[in-house]
């Protein structure tokens, strides 16, 4: 628990909440980001704009908090790429499959009350916990 | 155009959220999936802080008619809970547990300079392209 950061999870995830408000209460949208990422391979032109700018938006933010409290991120070392592609694809895969990712489903999903959203959250966060489970604590693994 | 703004702003304030949260740190991210290890719950913070304001807000905001730069609220209309949700969400799962990553901190990583985020969002979108040929 020495790592625990309680204050600044909060509040970073106060700003979430905040920018998936402004986006519904303006432009009536999700902001489910694995929807939007996956919406830029071929949607209309109204779409991809929106898209672009959240998902930009989004590399903006990080950038310039990164700017001024560069102690906020760790980078990690020696994470093996073709294990981290591997998780990528599941990833892609997974989330197109479920139709929503950490975002659409869990901070958005659940607000809604929608029952598939809270059931998709508590299956996606159960197998996140079991696979670190497994790779670190059967096969013994630490990365 | 406003929608356009909106959509910006809205990024610039979800990205700052997920980098002071640190779920831009993957290795935070597995250390709080890790509940047997050294179990950093940090993270469970994250979504209550969101959550708590998405569901104040979005009850509200869903009594309006529509939205106010737009005509209507685009929202998912599905309801099943079906094999391709449980089997995709826990595809998801595994990934995320692999990796550390889930979309949004993959995006955030470009704006910090992070290599793993180029591999993990390559990863991502063969991912959307397999499920894509798959689906057809």
């Amino acid at each position: 628990m020495e790592n625990f950061t309680p204050y600044s999870a909060l509040a970073g995830g106060v700003l979430i909440g905040l920018a998936a408000t402004l986006l519904l209460l303006f432009n009536g949208r999700i902001a489910g980001i694995s929807g939007m990422m996956s919406g830029l391979i071929n949607a209309t032109r109204a779409e991809l704009f929106w898209r672009c700018a959240f998902l930009i938006g989004i590399v903006i933010g990080a950038f310039l908090f990164n700017q001024i409290k560069p102690d906020f991120y760790h980078p990690r070392e020696h994470f093996p790429l073709w294990l981290l592609a591997i998780g990528g694809f599941l990833v892609g895969f997974g989330t197109r499959m479920g139709n929503g990712c950490t975002s659409g489903h869990a901070v958005c999903g659940i607000a809604r009350f929608s029952v598939r959203s809270i059931v998709a959250t508590l299956t996606f966060m159960g197998n996140g916990f079991l696979t670190v489970y497994i790779i670190r604590h059967v096969l013994g693994v630490s990365v | 155009m406003n929608t356009f703004i909106i959509a910006l702003v809205s990024g610039i304030v979800f990205g700052v959220g997920l980098a002071l949260s640190q779920m831009t740190n993957p290795s935070k991210v597995l250390n709080f999936l890790d509940i047997a290890g050294n179990w950093d719950p940090s993270l469970m913070l994250v979504m209550v802080g969101a959550l708590t304001v998405t569901i104040l807000s979005f009850t509200q905001i869903l009594k309006r008619p529509m939205p106010l730069f737009d005509k209507q609220f685009y929202l998912s209309s599905k309801s099943a809970i079906d094999k391709p949700l449980i089997i995709g969400a826990s595809i998801f799962g595994m990934g995320w547990g692999i990796s550390g990553y889930c979309p949004g901190p993959a995006v955030a990583g470009l704006g910090l300079g992070n290599s793993e985020a180029i591999v993990m969002i390559f990863g991502i979108y063969m991912g959307f392209i397999a499920h894509r040929l798959l689906d057809q």
